[in-house]
């Protein structure tokens, strides 16, 4: 089966790069304003507090616990939800407890145990300041990972190269993470493994359309960028939809079935394969244009790379025999 | 036959090397026993249990030292019969006043002897001494050492399966207990982890202690005292001299016995020589005005007999209102020696055994649908060359759980996670080969040339791309805890194996089968139609 055609005709990717480039900056905009108006509901993993999961023979009387905590003078501020099913309800609040021992969840199951028959399914229960160590945690890990991509892809095409991935990938985590602000979806730990799962999977893409454009600098005849990008990228849209789609599938599945722990997770990565998928052939090559990266430039420096390595090699050749 | 190349070798023993280690893995129940093979662990979010990260209070073992320096040096001037008074422990510093100008030499000279690492300042006879900045920074590092030693031993001595408790950075403490089954279990766990099991035998201050209901704990504090309540009753109180007899540092073994007509449970301990020592010297000093000893643990009294004669042998018991099961609990912190400073809860995550079980069923069914969805598709888009894809996939899925088994790594519910994601992604070398080879096809080239040309032409592509991820996969551990850590070391592991066999793998299936290739029957091989194959 061949859903592109070998001689697919090429595609004018970059005729239209400012179109897109608008619709690019418009989602970035929009996202960075909700980032910075709604925010990013944090979950307890990172702002600290406790949830309780109880779950119910039968259909959880939520309204009753809700009235209980409502009027007890400590949990006025908890707020009660169905979880997964109607049996199973989630306390949560933005208290924690230092005391090992009859922390919250002895308090509150003390106070709703005339609610009805249940039992206590899970309790998370994180402090203030391991929260704000999370936070930087993930901060850091953000900070390394792009300042390690950086490096690597100057050493292994140029720095150009470098600065496009890096901004193809944060379009995508922003465009993500504005996803996240619209849906107010609780930001726990899964979700800051997403987003930089959603780092790499971006750069995986850029990489393998960078990897064809650098082919397409060597090989082919045009010296002009625009053509040599439309048709690298033309020649890659086979390969980025099948795998997207085949990614996009696994996460669907891990969406649909994965249960309510894996939720947010995979919610995000959804957004993300999409996002990024996008941005690796509409947001990458053009940036790389736009900094107006010179393939007569870079065939010359890879040009004096080659010869410097010749070179050595006939000094190393010209040593082991002794002439040196 | 014949064209059996290192590359398949090395593949088939990957495969091998998958099955034979994951297996253990793969067979092992809930309540295995058997351990034979390094097995997976499931983490807590999917096996249920209870996760905790403790923070210690140093601030009390800087107290506590203090205290321990007070004692000594009450025993060591009465040794010496050195003239002193108002021996007090405030402010973070321990003073007294010696009442004998002629003893200052041998007190310093005992001081210097006995105390490294304090600081002694002196005003006229007026001696104050504090901990040095160093000895303040090993106090604390030993207390939070101490704390790990100590809640191991109890989780041990108590006897669940496997617990973990193992510091996390420099102040935090990680403690980790699979299956608990009943919330009766989890409160007594979390009793022995907390029970600070502080052990102190304290004296009675007998010319003040008809005073003691109009008296403020400020100023007992003046007095050098401290008041305490008793612990079945907490209208009842006590005035006990500050600097403790002697504490539970010198205790060396701790029992649950019954009392004899009652059958009620008490807990009698054994000092060792020193401690008996400064008991015996004490009770004997004691009897004369019939004065009381008060027992007391974590800061509540537990009983406090007026003593009759002098006990000598070092051994003392306490009765109290304990169950059968607080006996032996409380016997067990003591026996296991005092936490130096309480510890303190900073994260919990309780997972109880059926929602672990939940989570498990979700994300397996979740792994299994998504492989079987990619498998599929691979066959239907790629023909044969799809095959050869998914038994690469399937090496992978092996060769990722086998390297687990060999590292005992813990597989975490967002570990789950990234071994699909890493299925997904495996498949995308695979694509970006096929699709190179595609394209030769296309243009016409031979088979041997397209599956050797489109190899070279997707190299650089999947080595770049896997490099710049498997960064990412990286800097994620570094600087992930718990379950991210899980998470990345999947997916590095992933993107490690699936270069070894969806690269070399495959490329050696390719090369072997190379002969066999129907040049005319490139829709069954490679999933395209084209004419033109030479």
């Amino acid at each position: 089966m061949e859903v592109f055609k070998h001689d697919q005709a090429i595609v004018g990717f970059m005729k239209n790069a400012k179109k897109v480039g608008f619709l690019s900056v418009t989602l970035v905009v929009i996202s960075l304003g909700l980032l910075f108006t709604k925010g990013l509901n944090f979950g307890i993993d990172f702002a600290g507090g406790t949830v309780v999961q109880l779950q119910y023979t039968g259909k959880a009387p939520i309204k009753k616990v809700r009235d209980i905590l409502a009027n007890s003078s400590e949990y006025g501020e908890a707020t009660v939800n169905f979880f997964g099913s109607d049996s199973e309800i989630a306390i949560r609040t933005k208290q924690t407890s230092k005391a090992v021992k009859g922390g919250i969840k002895e308090k509150i199951v003390a106070l709703i145990k005339d609610t009805g028959d249940f039992t206590v399914r899970g309790v998370d229960m994180v402090g203030p300041a391991v929260g704000d160590e999370l936070k930087s945690q993930g901060l850091q890990a953000m900070f390394y990972s792009i300042l390690g991509i950086l490096l690597y892809i100057s050493f292994r095409f140029e720095w150009r190269f470098a600065i496009a991935s890096v901004m193809a990938l944060m379009h995508d985590v922003i465009i993500a993470m504005g996803a996240l602000s619209l849906f107010q979806i609780d930001v726990n730990l899964p979700i800051l493994a997403a987003i930089l799962t959603i780092l790499g999977y971006s750069l995986n893409d850029t990489v393998i359309v960078f990897d064809r454009i650098r082919e397409g600098i060597r090989t082919l005849k045009s010296t002009k960028l625009e053509e040599v990008i439309d048709e690298s990228v033309t020649r890659t849209l086979s390969r980025t939809t099948l795998t997207s789609l085949t990614t996009f599938f696994v996460v669907l599945t891990l969406y649909l079935f994965g249960g309510e722990a894996l939720n947010g997770f995979s919610f995000t990565l959804l957004i993300g394969v999409v996002v990024g998928t996008y941005s690796s052939i509409f947001v990458a090559s053009p940036i790389l244009m736009w900094l107006n990266f010179s393939i007569d430039e870079f065939r010359a420096s890879e040009a004096t790379k080659l010869k410097r390595e010749k070179e050595r090699e006939k000094q190393r050749a010209m040593y082991e025999q002794g002439t040196i | 036959m014949g064209n059996l190349n290192y590359r398949v070798v090395v593949f088939i023993f990957a495969f091998l090397f998958g099955v034979v280690f994951s297996i253990p893995s793969l067979t092992q129940s809930a309540d295995d026993t058997n351990t034979t093979g390094k097995k997976i662990t499931l983490g807590l979010d999917l096996q249920g249990g209870l996760h905790m990260l403790l923070s210690v209070k140093t601030e009390v073992a800087l107290e506590s030292k203090l205290k321990s320096i007070g004692t000594t040096v009450k025993y060591i001037l009465e040794k010496n019969k050195i003239a002193y008074e108002k021996l007090k422990f405030e402010d973070g510093k321990v003073s007294f006043t010696l009442l004998d100008p002629n003893d200052v030499t041998t007190v310093d000279g005992l001081l210097a002897e006995n105390f490294k690492g304090v600081l002694v300042e002196k005003s006229d006879l007026l001696y104050a001494m504090r901990l040095s900045p160093e000895l303040i920074e090993t106090t604390k590092t030993h207390a939070i050492d101490q704390a790990v030693e100590t809640i191991r031993n109890r989780l041990n001595m108590y006897g669940l399966a496997e617990p973990t408790v193992a510091k996390q950075g420099k102040t935090k403490i990680l403690v980790e207990v699979p299956g608990i089954k009943t919330a009766e279990d989890e409160d007594r766990i979390k009793g022995l982890i907390s029970k600070a099991a502080h052990l102190q035998m304290m004296a009675v201050d007998e010319d003040r202690a008809n005073r003691i209901y109009g008296m403020s704990d400020a100023e007992a504090k003046q007095y050098g005292d401290v008041i305490l309540l008793d612990v079945a009753d907490n209208r009842t109180k006590y005035l006990l001299r500050s600097v403790p007899i002697l504490d539970g540092s010198m205790l060396t073994d701790a029992q649950v016995a019954y009392e004899k007509d009652t059958q009620r449970p008490m807990i009698t301990f054994s000092l060792n020589g020193r401690g008996s020592k400064i008991f015996a010297d004490f009770t004997n000093e004691a009897q004369k005005t019939k004065a009381r000893m008060a027992v007391v643990l974590d800061n509540e009294v537990y009983t406090a007999p007026r003593v009759q004669t002098r006990i000598g042998g070092g051994r003392v018991q306490i009765t109290g209102d304990f169950t059968p099961q607080e006996a032996h609990d409380v016997a067990i912190a003591l026996r296991s020696g005092a936490l130096l400073a309480p510890v303190q809860s900073e994260e919990e995550r309780n997972v109880g055994p059926t929602l672990g079980a939940d989570n498990i069923k979700a994300s397996s069914i979740a792994l299994i649908i998504g492989f079987l969805s990619v498998i599929v598709f691979m066959v239907i888009y790629y023909g044969m060359a799809g095959v050869i894809s998914n038994v690469a996939l399937v090496a992978n899925l092996f060769l990722i759980l086998a390297v687990m088994s060999l590292f005992g790594a813990t597989l975490t519910l967002p570990g789950m996670a990234g071994i699909v994601l890493t299925v997904g992604m495996a498949v995308d070398a695979n694509v970006i080969i096929n699709e190179r080879i595609r394209e030769l096809l296309h243009e016409g080239a031979s088979i041997t040339k397209s599956i050797e040309q489109g190899y070279n032409n997707a190299f650089t592509a999947i080595w770049d791309a896997n490099v710049t991820t498997l960064i990412a996969a990286v800097v994620l551990f570094q600087f992930g805890t718990g379950p991210i850590k899980g998470f990345a070391l999947t997916i590095s592991i992933g993107i490690l194996a699936s270069m070894l066999t969806a690269i070399l793998g495959t490329h050696g299936i390719y090369q072997w089968l190379t002969p066999k290739i129907d040049k005319n029957r490139l829709g069954f091989w490679f999933g395209i139609k084209t004419k033109g194959a030479k």
